[in-house]
């Protein structure tokens, strides 16, 4: 008799020593950076170099260092942020729409080309950023629009890999359902808002997440596109400082103790939102 | 069942109408032709031309069609050959290093042996949300002595490592990209692996199939599909290494303005305002990348089933 051979809660074995063990290892080494940054971000630019990294100094001033970052430079640090939140927040959220009616339009009408289509938005996603960004730049200098905030926020609002997983959760929609909103008189549109968006909601959030957290990330667009810091994301605005620190060591501070922060709201937001992502990355991980 | 989709409703589906999908799938497409396919199209263009100043230097600079001739200087120059060989050797490190630590993490939660795998799972998927540009900063603190508690430490035993010199720099990089996405690569085997029933293993193990069995010949097999998307993902990603040499460019001699191809091309552009020679470059890059995804699947595809 061989009865459900999960085994938690039975007694210590070696095995289960073992597997512990290595995950703990490697865990360890996941949260190393974490943890220094966090004791770091505690300590002036003397401690920085004069103390172990893993340890707090003796006289640690964290609200010291916060309130520097937060006024520093005309509260830079504040600006960069909400640029950040703008780009990420509004790029983020347009893709979802843009990308999820695309998505749904695939699943649910056969058109003309429409396999086609959909491969190469599947191609889009094989794209390395790098090709795209170089020349995006010479074209939106054509009509005007490097250094203004739209250069970065227009193409954060595309994200091929939102139609795919659109796609995908498209088949939560069930056919009959459409078709009988459509026997009572509704209209093709009013179906998508009313009926097939609503059942769709928890994709919906998955491709959010997934562009924010890439718009939050992306470093190359907005380095090519932006020149004036009023309009800089924090990743942008951390290397502007990060490349000051020859001139005032206490940049090496401020630098770290924006990482912190950044890392500890963004952090904050995956883990909050944890069920989401696992949503979207079982089905990017079954076929198609 | 009486409303299928092939029913034939009438009013719903008329062949001289558009299609009522344009209204949902034009949007998108829309963006997408301005904002993916139109720089792809612009580069293709560009890296044909060259601009020459005219005759004694007077008047506008002219645009002159060269054919491939950015292409060839761009191959044949000796800094650029560097940069291809310099990628191709972080590939070779980073790929596997990347797949083997996502899978034999995944497999370890999955065994149902460790303890507390939520907290674990949570721990490894963390650095993903971590931009590439701060795990970069952060690593570069933990690779200069002065500050670095694991250096220090080393040092205190005897090893003196230097992670940032010209031999060591490329595993530098490969750490910090290791770090930032092996936990993401992880999550995606482990979904793999839960959707394999587990009646599956009962049955195994009551043919007397140890841990190490069940391992090679059904959990490996089952989430091959997904081991070739992680695979193919890290590909494309390496393929575009920038930042993190570029971030850590100011604390190394090792690495300078062309150390890998996108860096080449960056500086181009921006620099040495040569937009064409830019342009051939990240073409290169996305043909290298096509390419590599094109071989890598055929490979893949032509062993046993078709993974993908």
């Amino acid at each position: 008799m061989v009865t459900r051979s999960t085994h938690p809660g039975r007694s210590w074995t070696w095995s289960r020593i073992g597997t512990t063990s290595a995950l703990l290892v490697a865990a360890v080494y996941f949260l190393l950076p974490i943890a220094w940054v966090v004791i770091a971000a505690t300590k002036s630019p003397g401690d920085l170099f004069g103390t172990n990294g893993l340890w707090l100094s003796d006289t640690p001033q964290l609200l010291h260092n916060l309130q520097r970052l937060f006024t520093e430079n005309n509260s830079a640090f504040v600006t960069w942020v909400a640029n950040s939140v703008l780009y990420s927040g509004l790029g983020a959220f347009v893709a979802t729409l843009l990308s999820t009616a695309c998505g749904y339009g695939i699943a649910k009408y056969s058109f003309l080309g429409k396999e086609k289509l959909f491969a190469l938005i599947l191609a889009g996603v094989m794209v390395p950023a790098t090709v795209i960004a170089l020349p995006l730049y010479f074209l939106l200098n054509t009509v005007d629009l490097v250094g203004t905030r739209l250069s970065v926020l227009l193409p954060s609002m595309v994200s091929p890999f939102g139609v795919y997983l659109a796609r995908i959760h498209s088949a939560t929609v069930p056919d009959e359902v459409i078709e009988a909103a459509r026997l009572d008189g509704a209209g093709e549109g009013r179906i998508f808002a009313l009926v097939a968006a609503p059942m769709m909601i928890p994709a919906m959030v998955t491709i959010f997440l997934f562009q924010f957290v890439t718009i939050w990330n992306n470093y190359l667009l907005p380095l090519v596109m932006l020149s004036s810091e009023k309009t800089f994301p924090v990743t942008l605005g951390l290397t502007l400082w990060n490349s000051q620190t020859q001139r005032d060591p206490y940049f090496y501070t401020l630098v770290v103790t924006g990482s912190a922060v950044s890392m500890v709201v963004l952090v904050g937001l995956m883990m909050g939102l944890q069920r989401f992502w696992k949503a979207g990355m079982t089905t990017g991980a079954t076929k198609g | 069942m009486a409303f299928t989709r092939d029913t034939p409703t009438p009013g719903v589906r008329q062949r001289t109408r558009l299609s009522p999908a344009w209204g949902f799938v034009a949007p998108f497409t829309v963006m997408f032709l301005a904002f993916y396919l139109a720089p792809i199209a612009y580069a293709l263009v560009d890296s044909l031309f060259a601009t020459k100043s005219s005759g004694l230097g007077f008047g506008p600079p002219q645009r002159v069609f060269v054919f491939l001739r950015n292409y060839t200087d761009a191959l044949s120059s000796p800094a650029f050959q560097a940069s291809l060989g310099r990628l191709f050797l972080f590939c070779i490190i980073e790929v596997p290093l990347m797949v083997a630590t996502a899978t034999v993490l995944a497999l370890l939660l999955e065994t149902g042996k460790a303890l507390w795998p939520r907290f674990f799972r949570v721990v490894y998927f963390m650095p993903y949300g971590v931009p590439g540009v701060i795990a970069t900063l952060l690593w570069g603190f933990l690779y200069i002595p002065a500050t670095s508690p694991v250096l220090q430490g080393l040092k205190a035993i005897g090893i003196g490592l230097v992670p940032l010199s010209s031999t060591n720099v490329l595993f530098a990089i490969a750490n910090i990209s290791l770090w930032l996405y092996a936990g993401y690569n992880m999550i995606i085997l482990t979904a793999a692996l839960q959707s394999i029933p587990t009646e599956i293993y009962e049955a195994a193990r009551i043919d007397g199939a140890g841990e190490w069995k069940l391992i090679w010949l059904i959990k490996l097999p089952l989430i091959r599909g997904s081991i070739v998307l992680v695979t193919l993902f890290t590909v494309i990603g390496t393929l575009q290494l920038f930042v993190e040499p570029l971030v850590l460019s100011p604390l190394t001699t090792a690495i300078s303005s062309d150390f890998t191809p996108n860096m080449a091309a960056y500086a181009n552009a921006f620099t040495k305002n040569n937009s064409s020679v830019a342009a051939a470059m990240a073409v290169i890059v996305a043909i290298i990348a096509f390419a590599m995804s094109y071989i890598f699947l055929r490979i893949v595809n032509s062993k046993g089933r078709q993974a993908w």
